[in-house]
């Protein structure tokens, strides 16, 4: 390959990887199943240069590769209100991706998509809450992938051969125990998987935690909360909940039988109150817009979500979602009663990352430990956080109130 | 020092290159959120070299900090000609290593990364007036 027998493009990503194992101190190479690049973002002329030369060496991605997010939403542009010379911008980098072979699926939770991961794969996984989700729900394996070299994996095929790559490393080596919330409901099931997802991030850097006694019904998606929380607080790559993901069956299992420290004990209070301190207004405060789907909406998001919106909502909602889902929505029919019922659907993009909400003097709600966390500020926007039920109260209501 | 020691050892080449400047010891940064690639200042109000220019430098980092996109950060600012003349570190850093990689192939820009093995060796050059590195993907020399 080095020698160009797969093209230029292929050639030169190699030596970049070769480069990148050589930084990293990997002793060789591994054959990589699935790429998913965060490369759409612009942050400069050089962030385009870079994707333009393989396009123009006549580069394609020799696995099956997603696109993260991009600063436009290709599918509704007029929603985009920042600098027209970066919309442009933005906007080639990621049709340039796509004519190297990417899916246009312009998503950060490719894991809901037809391109889910499955365990055991070797990825060259790039954006933060997906490489957690595919290491700790799923139990493929990626390191912390990001500019640049994510695409290189992508055109090579190949990662090195280290961090998460290896069985040993993903072993926990810390333990936090949530304490009489196992029976709690959907709704606080959520907000607690936020509050342990800051908390491991802020107390355990980029060290591997074992969780035990989330609630029984946390969901999939609800995983997906705590790891973006964890990933945005913090530099976790991986997390264990006990008894609920896969490399996790028991406590043994995901500490490889050793010896490992609890490093905090966490009451329904103490939960209440890290995911209290998201919030920049008191109760009461009204609301400007609510901003869900930080990562992407899922399908069993947007039903529960119907289940609770009877009537209209007095301020704006923004949900983001991946083109695959809007596919779904529209099938279903549920994009008519979402609109219906007052929801700005975004695709391709998320409103943290850019300008999209129109009035951003009130606060914004959300129910995402990561919008909370990035959006102050990226956007320099008053915040507060509830529960799914309690944004959607709040949006019908005007003003932040709980269910 | 005569020709004959130049050749330094206990050096690991990240990135090959040649070029020459005045070091400067930094604490680790973020180059993504913590660094302006368009007048090569620190931008984080936190870090003790807060508004001072890095630019033409050769930087003595432990290690960087932060967010993958500081590889982009720093590839935009060797374009723009505003990054440091190289990097002597102490750990190995792929996000350095990287941006300091494509901004090579893209520009033909040189910025070497070198992980130095003896850190009172780092010290020492780090106290120096000017240097010349000259990086190869065999070895370096380093002259003061």
């Amino acid at each position: 390959m080095l020698a160009g027998g797969r093209g230029a493009a292929a050639a030169d990503a190699l030596e970049l990887m070769l480069g990148f194992a050589q930084a990293v101190g990997a002793d060789r190479l591994l054959r990589c199943d699935r790429a998913h690049i965060d490369g759409c973002l612009y942050h400069g002329q050089a962030s385009l240069d870079f994707v333009e030369r393989y396009v123009a060496l006549g580069g394609r991605v020799c696995v099956p590769t997603s696109l993260n997010v991009g600063s436009v939403d290709l599918i509704h542009p007029d929603l985009f209100r920042g600098d027209p010379a970066l919309g442009t911008a933005g906007k080639r980098l990621m049709q340039a991706h796509v004519e190297l072979g990417c899916a246009p699926n312009f998503t950060c939770a490719p894991y809901q998509t037809l391109m889910r991961p499955r365990y055991g794969e070797q990825l060259a996984y790039a954006e933060s809450n997906a490489i957690v989700f595919v290491n700790s729900v799923i139990g493929a394996r990626t390191a912390r992938y990001g500019d640049f070299i994510d695409l290189a994996g992508a055109l090579c095929g190949r990662v090195p051969h280290f961090d998460l790559h290896v069985a040993e490393n993903r072993l926990a080596r810390t333990r936090l125990v949530l304490e009489g919330v196992s029976g709690a409901d959907v709704e606080e099931a959520g907000l607690i998987a936020v509050a342990a997802g800051l908390f491991i991030g802020r107390e355990c850097g980029a060290e591997i935690c074992a969780i035990e006694g989330l609630p029984q019904v946390t969901s999939e998606d609800d995983l997906k909360a705590l790891g973006a929380a964890a990933a945005s607080s913090g530099a976790v790559a991986m997390f264990h909940a006990v008894g609920l993901t896969p490399e996790a069956e028991t406590l043994a299992a995901a500490t490889g039988g050793a010896e490992v420290s609890v490093i905090a004990r966490l009451d329904r209070e103490m939960l209440g109150q890290i995911v209290a301190s998201l919030a920049t207004v008191s109760d009461g405060a009204r609301l400007s817009a609510v901003a869900l789907g930080t990562p992407h909406f899922s399908l069993q998001e947007f039903e529960r979500l119907l289940q609770l919106c009877e009537g209209s909502f007095a301020v704006p909602v923004y949900i983001n979602t991946g083109r695959d889902i809007l596919t779904e929505l529209t099938q279903r029919g549920w994009d008519k009663r979402l609109s219906d019922a007052g929801v700005a659907l975004v695709v391709d993009t998320c409103t943290y990352v850019t300008t999209i909400i129109e009035e951003l003097d009130g606060a914004i709600m959300t129910n995402s430990g990561k919008w909370a966390y990035y959006a102050p500020g990226n956007l320099g926007v008053d915040v507060a956080f509830g529960t799914l039920a309690d944004c959607v109260a709040s949006a019908k209501a005007g003003r932040v109130v709980r269910r | 020092m005569t020709p004959s020691d130049v050749r330094t050892t206990g050096v690991d080449v990240l990135v090959p290159g040649q070029c020459c400047g005045k070091p400067m010891q930094i604490e680790p940064l973020s180059f993504w959120g913590g660094f302006d690639s368009s007048d090569g200042r620190v931008i984080d109000r936190f870090h003790p070299a807060h508004t001072i220019s890095l630019t033409g430098h050769i930087l003595f980092m432990a290690h960087a900090r932060g967010s993958s996109s500081g590889a982009s950060v720093l590839a935009e600012a060797i374009r723009l000609r505003t990054a440091p003349a190289a990097f002597c570190l102490l750990q190995r850093d792929a996000i350095i290593a990287i941006g300091a990689m494509v901004a090579q192939r893209l520009y033909a820009l040189p910025c070497p990364v070198l992980v130095f093995r003896d850190a009172d060796r780092w010290s020492d050059l780090a106290t120096q007036n000017r240097l010349r590195i000259d990086a190869t993907p065999d070895g370096v020399d380093i002259e003061a």
